[in-house]
């Protein structure tokens, strides 16, 4: 395995490698309870507090789990964070938890989380560990936002419960219901695809100033 | 080729080793859970109290006092034997105004809606067979839709003052029938099952309701006709 820093271990999971807008993990989440800014930020915390804890704790046991029952130390790990962040929700932002519903609970299930602990925390020190946790749990809190704020403001012309959109506005309520997820997370994908298209052609540019045959020709 | 040489397939591991992680893991996250339950289990009970208690003073309009109401062995009953547990019985509240005349009763109640079951409470004079008020208080009923039965102000409104039974009836059909309660478009099943929960409910309750509020105000208008 090629060594990273620790930049590249926490940058990556923001941007290039991000969870939900570019390895498409934690779908489910991303789609359910994404229709207010304030659950997709609950919802984001919640999972960036289960993936820090859990690599945190995956890193430190690792030496001492038998490959054979890894998966289920693993989970057995990340279901324990998972309890714990639904009952402080449960006594912290009662109204928010209810508004959850069961994707508290089923952030045990998001792939992006053992994911996370199968492909870097279990074979990595505690401190880079750490970093890639926070790394990938801030990106998909970004994108939990995203998601949440463009939901908000076109499903209920307001933001956090405030009004942003002026004058009469008919709030499109499909942007709010599950198929608004759908058309909302499209269009986010289509946007970051644009733009790593757009980022690999540009360095085909510079490698082949002149066009892939252009060489040849002149030759 | 030297690298399928050198592979040596690795030592077993001890089925004790493996009994003994995954023994360890759950009894540590055990351990853990046992303490964070224990921690957030009152301001969690505080939380639900509140906002039940929040919803009995909005569906019985502000009472000045209340009693807790328990359903014990088919009537309901203010004063529990010993032996009864509280927490596993059917409780409804009975409020007063300062004056200490009843102003009815608040029933909670839940049945099966679009999504998941329904809770309610509502308030309910049995006296005049009123409805007082009615406030949602578990729901997962589809956002934008199912959930107007607790946002939709005009819906809500109308458990203010109708006469029960209740029927729905569809927008711009209704009689001035003091039955009647509008239905929402698009929310045809929630609305229907909020008017399911209080007329079942009241079906449930009306005996147990109509003997406790003859031994309730009996007292009282004996003391009048003195």
């Amino acid at each position: 395995m090629s060594k990273t820093s620790p930049q590249q271990d926490f940058f990556r999971g923001i941007w290039r490698e991000n969870p939900v807008l570019i390895q498409m993990l934690g779908l489910c989440p991303a789609l359910a309870v994404s229709n207010t800014l304030e659950n997709s930020l609950v919802m984001g915390i919640a999972t960036f507090f289960v993936l820090t804890g859990s690599s945190l704790l995956v890193s430190i046991v690792k030496k001492a789990v038998p490959g054979e029952v890894r998966i289920s130390t693993y989970i057995l790990i990340i279901a324990t964070f998972v309890t714990v962040a639904d009952m402080t929700l449960e006594a912290l932002v009662p109204d928010i938890h209810k508004a959850l519903g069961a994707f508290v609970a089923l952030i045990v299930v998001n792939c992006m989380i053992l994911g996370r602990q199968e492909a870097f925390a279990s074979k990595n020190p505690v401190g880079r560990s750490l970093l890639d946790a926070f790394g990938t749990g801030f990106g998909f809190i970004i994108a939990m936002v995203m998601m949440g704020s463009i939901r908000e403001i076109l499903g209920t012309g307001a933001l956090l419960g405030m009004k942003v959109i002026p004058g009469p506005f008919e709030p499109w309520v499909i942007f709010i219901l599950p198929p608004g997820g759908f058309l909302t997370l499209g269009f986010w994908l289509l946007l970051f695809g644009w733009i790593e298209k757009r980022r690999v052609e540009r360095a085909r540019v510079r490698e082949w100033p002149h066009g892939v045959g252009a060489r040849e020709e002149a030759a | 080729m030297s690298a399928p040489a050198q592979f040596q397939p690795k030592p077993d591991v001890p089925a004790w080793r493996l009994l003994v992680t995954l023994g360890l893991a759950g009894a540590l996250a055990g351990f853990v859970l046992v303490f964070v339950y224990q921690a957030t289990l009152p301001t969690i009970e505080r939380n639900r109290a509140e906002r039940l208690a929040a919803a009995i003073q909005e569906v019985l309009k502000a009472p000045d006092h209340y009693d807790t109401l328990y359903v014990y062995q088919g009537t309901l009953t203010r004063q529990l034997p010993a032996d009864a547990d509280p927490k596993k019985l059917e409780q409804i509240y009975f409020g007063y105004h300062a004056d200490s005349s009843p102003i009815g009763f608040a029933i909670a109640s839940g049945e099966p809606g679009f999504q998941d079951v329904v809770r309610l409470i509502f308030g309910y004079d049995h006296a005049t067979q009123t409805l007082l008020g009615m406030k949602v208080l578990e729901s997962k009923e589809t956002p934008g839709l199912g959930d107007k039965i607790e946002k939709n102000v005009d819906f809500v409104s109308q458990f203010d003052g109708v006469q029960t039974p209740l029927t729905g009836v569809k927008p711009r059909q209704s009689t001035g029938d003091p039955h009647e309660v509008d239905m929402i478009t698009g929310a045809t099943i929630s609305s229907r099952t909020v008017i399911k929960i209080i007329n079942n409910a009241l079906q449930r309750m009306g005996p147990m309701l109509e003997s406790y509020q003859a031994a309730a105000t009996g007292p009282q208008s004996a003391e009048v006709a003195q």
